[in-house]
């Protein structure tokens, strides 16, 4: 990798489809290495299933996805390789339910690292802290709330000290304060890692805080109407409408 | 309050004796004024009470020529609720496609917001495309669909085989704690009732047995019977059907319900192979159990038809003993114990493999439990088919 590269992500012509259902048509668009890129639009439009391409689960009908330089096909032999520098949260934890908290953060340490057993029990038990979960480690987590799953899928995401960091939905279903948490936990993570996160979210309140850039998708033309900075979106007159009014909850049909 | 007067309202609507309530049934009346079809609702429309009839007010209204605007209004409403919306919605929706205007002003400010939100978002109106139910087209898919399968079912089986050489030269990544786990659930908690389930099939052959026997006064062969048919059949077979209901079911739950939960999802992403992870212990586990289970299933058998042999026949212990001995070897007892190894092949390869690819429902996950037993009987009745040629020819 070279270090004067900055882009982390890069998608080229990338055609989403299940089946012959096109999800979204032809998406461009890059993300800079430590850059907060938040994935809006409407329910349904394929903001989840943009995720999954990005992460290699679901495999492309066309285009490309590079990280750095490197294409990246979910089939290939390098695959492995790339993946090893995610960390993915899903919208509903999916934590292994036949392990412990502290099992499933420990997991991927123990697959690709040295550690010794005390050494991994120290990192998850920082790690569960960091997302207000210490002392839960040997809680299985069926015996957890929806917001706990959640937050301790989170901090198995960050066990590896990701490069690339994917939240599907981190702070749906998280009380004000758990929620705020998170955006800061983002926000740290992204400065002291340098790494690079992509954000599905709905909440505007963390899209404006944590936000560097935010990449409309729309279901209607099934293409990304814009990638700008949410700030600057909401001023700038030029910004399509639909996204203004997506990104005032409807209020600036009013003005 | 609605309970009584509901009674009434659905059976004498209109009649004389009702009168008193007909203030509150659901109404409404109709009239004109000059290009404006003025419809006036009144009287209580609730969920309970009989509605008037949109055809025929759809009839008034294309009678009347000349129409540009449908007014609604109520000012005397003694109770409204959603079938209200429903049909101010259905009048609002007909007027509009025949190109009238509308007007709610008259209605109260609730029912006026409530049609407008719900108008706010328009139907999706996008159709999913029908296949075409052509004789030809269901073939044809059909057929893609089998081969597709087809595929589906090699690909798993050489990935499984890359990851067992994997495996072998040191590169597993599967983790002790989960192997030991599923060993215990496939080996020694199915003992009891793949016992239990053999000691008794063990007695009806060796019951069955005795009684043909007994007429040659020839008993002391229950034995050979009871012997040969175990340890070369029976005992594989009733461990495989035991073990295809019981540990082909759950592995097949587990991963699909895995699925369903993203979980498999979520090793995928993090680079851990779900077929080096979850298949291939499944795998390995049962393939080392199930020769055990049928080396029990045999002896339990061989048990069971010694009760009835001691009980109802006069063939003492010893006898039987010496019998089994003489009549059985060790191939015969080999034969079973290496097809049983085979079908523990085939359980978990059909459990796995219908949970990996288990839909994203609940009831997937209950039709991959069905479809993994349904699969692994199927193909142990296959194997011991092939099986029995095969020795046969082999001479064994």
């Amino acid at each position: 990798m070279m270090p004067h590269q900055s882009t982390a992500i890069t998608v080229k012509n990338l055609t989403m489809a299940y089946g012959d259902y096109i999800v979204m048509r032809s998406l461009n668009f890059t993300a800079q290495r430590s850059e907060i890129k938040v994935i809006i639009g409407g329910s349904g439009c394929g903001k989840s299933t943009l995720l999954k391409h990005l992460v290699g689960l679901e495999k492309a009908a066309s285009g490309e996805i590079f990280y750095e330089d490197q294409r990246f096909h979910p089939d290939s032999a390098e695959a492995a390789q790339i993946r090893r520098q995610f960390g993915v949260s899903f919208q509903s934890g999916a934590l292994w339910s036949s392990m412990t908290l502290q099992e499933n953060v420990a997991l991927p340490l123990e697959q690709y690292t040295q550690l010794s057993a005390s050494e991994i029990r120290d990192l998850v038990e920082f790690k569960l802290s960091l997302v207000g979960l210490a002392g839960f480690g040997h809680r299985y987590p069926s015996e957890l709330s929806g917001g706990m799953q959640k937050r301790a899928g989170l901090a198995r995401a960050i066990a590896l000290d990701p490069k690339i960091l994917f939240f599907d939905e981190p702070s749906a279903g998280l009380d004000p304060l758990s929620s705020r948490r998170l955006d800061d936990l983002i926000l740290e993570l992204r400065d002291a890692l340098g790494a690079t996160v992509i954000v599905v979210t709905h909440e505007l309140a963390s899209i404006f805080s944590i936000a560097d850039t935010a990449l409309f998708l729309d279901a209607e033309s099934k293409t990304a109407l814009c990638d700008g900075n949410p700030n600057d979106l909401v001023e700038d007159a030029q910004t399509e409408p639909k996204v203004r009014r997506f990104l005032t909850r409807g209020d600036s049909d009013n003005h | 309050m609605h309970g009584s007067f509901a009674l009434f309202g659905k059976r004498a609507m209109g009649t004389f004796a009702n009168m008193s309530n007909m203030k509150q049934t659901a109404d409404w009346s109709t009239r004109r004024k000059k290009d404006v079809f003025i419809v006036h609702f009144s009287g209580a429309w609730v969920m309970e009470q009989v509605q008037p009839k949109m055809d025929s007010l759809r009839m008034d209204i294309e009678s009347e020529a000349g129409l540009s605007t449908v007014h609604l209004e109520a000012d005397h409403l003694t109770g409204w609720d959603s079938s209200l919306l429903v049909t101010v919605r259905q009048i609002y929706d007909w007027a509009d496609s025949r190109g009238l205007q509308i007007q709610l002003d008259g209605m109260p400010e609730g029912v006026q917001n409530l049609v407008k939100l719900s108008r706010a978002v328009p139907e999706n109106k996008q159709v999913e495309e029908d296949a075409s139910d052509d004789f030809f087209t269901r073939v044809g898919e059909g057929s893609l669909g089998a081969y597709r399968g087809l595929n589906g079912y090699f690909e798993f089986l050489g990935n499984l085989f890359i990851h067992a050489c994997a495996f072998l030269r040191g590169k597993g990544r599967i983790r002790a704690k989960d192997f030991m786990l599923i060993l215990q659930a496939t080996g020694a908690q199915a003992v009891p009732i793949v016992s239990l389930l053999s000691f008794l099939t063990g007695l009806i052959i060796a019951f069955i047995g005795v009684i043909q026997l007994q007429k040659f006064a020839a008993d002391i062969y229950v034995a050979d019977l009871v012997g040969l048919a175990t340890t070369r059949e029976l005992g594989a077979v009733m461990a495989g059907v035991i073990m295809a209901g019981r540990t082909g079911a759950s592995f097949a739950a587990q991963i699909g319900s895995m699925q369903v939960n993203e979980e498999v999802d979520a090793l995928t992403s993090f680079g851990i192979e779900p077929m080096q992870f979850l298949v291939l212990p499944r795998v390995v586990a049962l393939v080392l159990m199930m020769p055990l289970l049928c080396a029990c299933a045999d002896f339990v058998a061989m048990l069971g038809g010694m009760v009835v042999a001691v009980m109802i026949s006069e063939v003492s212990i010893a006898q039987y003993c010496n019998q089994i001995q003489a009549a059985v070897a060790l191939t015969d007892l080999g034969v079973g114990i290496f097809k049983s190894a085979v079908f523990g092949l085939i359980i978990a390869l059909a459990g796995c493999y219908r949970g990996l690819n288990c839909g994203r429902d609940a009831s997937s996950v209950g039709r991959a439990a069905t479809s993994a037993v349904v699969t692994s009987i199927t193909w142990i009745v296959v194997a011991d088919a092939i099986f029995a040629v095969m020795f046969h020819l082999l001479g064994i």
